[in-house]
């Protein structure tokens, strides 16, 4: 479980920054990671959460900047305590899952009688077990996913680093993806989780939100709804037309999905009156309107797009 | 150490899937071998040749019989005219013209020097030196007959006696199989190896491997052992067909043979792996591997006598692994020689070996970028 009394410091990341010819990949990166969290790094693609996980596990060399894990620079953070998935599969197709794991495990020099208990206790957690004599390569996105992980969990890593490990794998396998990592948190894993996808975010602990190398927050998920200075309102009404609320004085910004919408408002007491007299005006539908709490996609727009900035808000 | 093992046993265990590989591995010596050993015939018999005899005489049909008996030439036309002898020769139907005088035999009773001329097409540099060679001793042995003849009881001043060592009948295979067995093993270890770090590079395998404790030499080690077993699975095909079918004698002591390819095989091993370090893709790699074989199996002396190339070709051969592999495995095969000859050419490939898994431990870093 996580508390936040007592934490104590896991990663810490100073001013980091990395730089692949023209493109700044990392710009100034700093954030800490407690230890016993589930610490969530998001942002969409290309916003450098690869990079900054690579650079953490000493993949690459930081320009500027530190990295320490545990209090001592990660190059000097014991291999045996770390364990790190690649966005990228990166076991062997043409092995097994029994011989990838063996490999792998017996490189951090566990014995034979460990790897064999330590294997069956992991492919049952990731729920492989049955498949051990399949190659890698016939294995579904999904399960190659929980293979890898398998793997990566070998040594028992304190710190489990894991780059995008749900990306393009279906929603089942997921929620089960998921399930194996709050498991594992609970037997004192740290785990360092990076995604695209808004609604894991909100299953991490904390989450630093990225975007072009940049960090724009890091906080508990719901701290950063928080910062979400607006009001988001769901809208049902009978109409085609998208644009319907583009002219409504209290909308910030409106998205329309088949007759129902999703709205960015100002804070206002009578929010629902001003919004159903809109629509009376317009010779529009009857409303159907509900408060709904921001969401992690919510406050990550909020936080990327300048013309929705705290100043909009502010002035009003 | 046994971190050496994991990764053999993983490089084992992938390469038993890989059939296509294995079956190359395997016939790859197989097949050059038969094709190399049986087409590589540097010794030219049976040239085309087109005759214009205008003196039809006793004394011309011997001489020209000389030539037939030599069993180099091949008298297959005959010709009325000089412009004849031109266009069998132009249309490559013949390679050589013997051309005989109208007054030859005139000339050979009146003990004067009767020319007779031998047109050369020198286009093909080997079917010309030979039958260049060949036309001038036989010209010379006549000459010394027909003296004899004329005044017997003498005898020649000098007597020559050449003995061919080691390949009396000048086989050419004998000289050819132990070579083709080095460059077909040179090729495969540099080429198999080349891939070998590129590909982990490629499938994104090394990232995973990167972050475990595995040492940079460990993966080296690994990564060239079970290649030096292949090598030596396709020497000894190598060497089964080279004395089945080609009957190449194996003189000197097999073991001592099996002892010293060690060193060769190390050091192609460790050029592969050099260049599969110095390479990003796997399509550098292998088009490094080819940059690299085509000259060292030209500059070797496989086919052409490093005696003759220019001076700073020839040291630049000094080089080349597979230079120093031709001298130990002619010498034991061929010569019979064993290590106390070939102590040079062994510290040589050492010393290669060594520098170049030097180069690609040091140089293969840990990092992705």
């Amino acid at each position: 479980m996580y508390f936040s009394t007592g934490v104590m410091l896991m990663i810490n990341f100073a001013e980091v920054s990395k730089n692949f010819g023209p493109l700044i990949a990392v710009d100034a990166f700093s954030c800490r990671v407690d230890k016993g969290e589930i610490f969530g790094l998001v942002g969409p693609d290309g916003a450098g959460k690869t990079t900054i996980l690579r650079l953490l596990v000493n993949l690459l060399d930081p320009d500027t900047g530190t990295i320490t894990i545990d209090d001592v620079p990660t190059h000097r953070f014991p291999r045996s305590k770390l364990g790190y998935m690649p966005q990228k599969f990166s076991l062997y197709g043409d092995l097994t899952i029994s011989e990838n794991i063996n490999f792998f495990a017996s490189l951090y020099r566990l014995d034979k009688l460990t790897i064999q208990q330590r294997s069956q206790e992991m492919l049952s957690l990731t729920g492989l077990s049955g498949f051990e004599n399949r190659l890698a390569d016939n294995l579904s996105g999904g399960m190659k996913q929980k293979l890898a992980l398998s793997s990566a969990l070998m040594t028992r890593p304190e710190l489990m680093i894991l780059d995008e490990p749900t990306y393009g794998v279906d929603p089942e396998s997921r929620k089960e993806f998921w399930q194996i990592l709050y498991r594992l948190n609970q037997e004192g894993i740290t785990i360092v989780i990076s995604t695209p996808y808004m609604d894991e975010a909100e299953l991490c602990h904390r989450v630093a939100l990225v975007n072009t190398g940049q960090l724009l927050q890091c906080d508990t998920p719901s701290a950063l709804k928080q910062i979400f200075a607006g009001q988001v309102v769901e809208v049902g009404a009978n109409t085609s037309d998208p644009y319907f609320f583009d002219d409504c004085r209290q909308v910030i910004d409106s998205s329309y999905y088949y007759l129902r919408f999703h709205l960015w408002t100002e804070r206002h007491p009578e929010l629902f009156q001003l919004l159903k007299e809109y629509a009376f005006n317009k010779d529009g539908p009857d409303l159907e309107i509900k408060y709904i709490s921001p969401s992690m996609e919510d406050v990550f727009a909020f936080l990327v797009e300048p013309r929705l900035g705290p100043d909009r808000f502010n002035a009003q | 150490m046994s971190r050496i093992i994991s990764v053999i046993k993983k490089e084992y265990l992938q390469l038993r899937r890989d059939r296509l590989t294995l079956i190359l591995i395997f016939m790859l010596p197989l097949v050059q071998l038969l094709l190399f050993g049986y087409a590589i015939q540097t010794e030219v018999k049976h040239i085309p040749t087109v005759v214009f005899d205008q003196s039809l005489s006793s004394e011309s049909r011997d001489i020209l019989s000389s030539f037939s008996a030599s069993g180099y030439f091949d008298v297959m036309y005959s010709a009325n005219s000089y412009q004849q002898v031109t266009r069998y020769i132009d249309k490559g139907r013949a390679q050589v013209g013997i051309i005989i005088p109208p007054d030859f035999s005139r000339k050979l009773a009146q003990n004067e020097s009767a020319p007779l001329q031998v047109i050369v097409d020198a286009s093909d540099n080997m079917v010309a030196n030979q039958a260049i060679a060949i036309a001038n001793s036989i010209g010379l042995i006549k000459s010394q007959q027909i003296l004899l003849q004329k005044q017997p009881g003498t005898s020649l001043p000098l007597d020559v006696r050449v003995r061919p060592w080691y390949n009396p009948d000048g086989i050419t295979a004998y000289y050819m199989v132990p070579a083709i067995l080095g460059v077909i093993v040179t090729m495969t270890m540099v080429i198999i190896t080349a891939m070998a770090i590129v590909r982990e590079r490629e499938r994104g395998t090394l990232e995973q491997l990167i972050v475990t404790p595995l040492k940079n030499y460990e993966l080296m080690l690994g990564k060239i052992i079970p290649y030096i077993v292949l090598g030596y699975l396709q020497i000894s095909v190598a060497l089964l067909v080279g004395s089945l079918v080609f009957k190449v004698p194996i003189r000197g002591n097999i073991l001592e043979l099996y002892l010293l390819t060690l060193f060769f095989i190390t050091a192609s091993l460790g050029l592969g792996l050099t260049i599969s370090n110095i390479a990003k893709t796997q399509m550098q790699a292998m088009q490094m591997a080819f940059f690299v074989m085509l000259p060292s199996i030209l500059l070797s002396g496989f086919m052409f006598p490093r005696q003759a190339m220019p001076d700073v070709i020839y040291y630049i051969s000094y080089i080349v692994p597979l230079t120093y592999y031709l001298d130990i495995i002619r010498g034991i095969v061929l010569k019979g020689i064993g290590f106390s000859y070939l102590v040079g050419q062994v510290s040589a490939l050492l010393i290669f070996s060594l520098l170049m898994l030097g180069i690609s431990t040091t140089k293969f870093k840990k990092k992705l970028d």
